[in-house]
């Protein structure tokens, strides 16, 4: 980048307008700002889940004895508990188990890329983002595995009970979508939709970024620019979006 | 770039770096592990939010002090990024007290018992 100067060591390093501030790079820097951005909207979004959570009646009967209904909140386990190609199989929180093992490996492949890219050490760089993006597509494809299944919801339904116009109504729901949610209250999909939908997003804009910068990598780019910093920038934000996702798991699946 | 890493290469060719990396790797994949453990044998109740809440910042102190490398910058960014990060804690709580009383004193769902 124009606006920075390689120095020797020792010198104190510089924008261009001066001594750079806290030791950082202009560009590591703003990424640090723009992902501080980025957690106040993340946190809105958590926040707002634990006001309506707690605003809901929580389930108090036994855990083994719990079904479906729109008149308290559910509990997570008893939502999240299919996965791909065991159909009808109650495997409670597996699936995103996985899913956060995935995003988690991935995290660490890319901070290998980035410690490849301080030895300018360009095959492996290479290989770790390789890593990294396949960690980040199957990521995607499990999540929108797992939308389609809350979406498309469970083989029987559940009843759920509406007071319209003065009048008790019981109707059976299959699935969610953001006006009537099988599972539990509605707020409870409009939020999963919201917040597992951004993160996704995020994700989709990691793996893009990620593309990018393999490609420059694997045409010499960063060789002939002399620094593999960008490479770090986008760690930055991949790990961001592994930190995002360590909190929506807990918050949303497993409390 | 003006880089401290970029033509500093440390004397083992980084394989002490690489070995803070996989120690990360175990802390976590151990801490999501024992979270699962837990949320299949510990009764649904405020000690078990307490101890996923407490796990949770374990591992996000992990993923960013090592590998987004805060911990190593200077302590003023890692103020810069910690302070509003503490405060957002906060309005968390806040708002989760707050929808305590939704529930609790406009009991908004009694009608549909």
């Amino acid at each position: 980048m124009a606006s920075t100067i390689t120095s020797t060591s020792g010198e104190p390093k510089l924008w261009l307008g001066g001594v750079e501030p806290m030791k950082a790079s202009y560009g590591k820097l703003m990424m640090w700002f723009f992902l501080i951005s980025d957690t106040f909207t993340f946190s809105g979004l958590l926040v707002s889940y634990g006001l309506i959570r707690y605003s809901f009646p929580a389930y108090t009967g036994e855990v083994a004895d719990f079904t479906f209904s729109n008149l308290y909140w559910p509990i997570p386990e008893k939502v999240f508990s299919a996965v791909p190609f065991l159909h009808g199989v109650y495997l409670p929180l597996v699936f995103v188990g996985i899913m956060t093992f995935i995003l988690i490996f991935s995290s660490v492949t890319m901070v290998l890329a980035v410690e490849a890219g301080h030895r300018m050490d360009r095959k492996n760089v290479e290989k770790y983002l390789l890593w990294t993006l396949l960690g980040g597509i199957t990521f995607l494809g499990c999540q929108a595995w797992e939308w389609t299944h809350f979406i498309h919801g469970t083989d029987e339904g559940s009843v759920i009970r509406e007071l319209i116009n003065g009048e008790w109504i019981e109707r059976t729901v299959f699935g969610a979508n953001l006006k009537e949610n099988q599972y539990g209250p509605v707020p409870f999909a409009d939020l999963f939709f919201f917040i597992t939908g951004f993160h996704g997003t995020h994700v989709f804009s990691g793996v893009v970024l990620n593309y990018l910068v393999f490609y420059r990598t694997s045409t010499g780019f960063y060789d002939r620019r002399g620094s593999y910093e960008m490479i770090e920038k986008v760690g930055l934000y991949w790990h961001f979006v592994d930190l995002v996702w360590v909190f929506v798991f807990t918050f949303f699946y497993l409390v | 770039m003006a880089n401290s890493h970029s033509h500093h290469v440390p004397a083992d060719g980084g394989a002490a770096q690489r070995k803070v990396i996989w120690k990360t790797f175990w802390v976590l994949l151990i801490l999501t592990a024992l979270e699962f453990l837990i949320a299949f044998t510990m009764h649904h109740g405020t000690l078990r939010i307490t101890i996923f809440v407490l796990m949770t910042i374990v591992k996000a102190f992990y993923i960013v002090g090592e590998f987004m490398h805060l911990k190593h910058e200077t302590k003023s960014l890692i103020w810069l990024i910690l302070w509003p990060t503490v405060l957002v804690l906060w309005l968390i709580v806040a708002l989760i007290v707050e929808g305590g009383f939704i529930f609790e004193e406009l009991n908004i769902f009694k009608f549909l018992k």
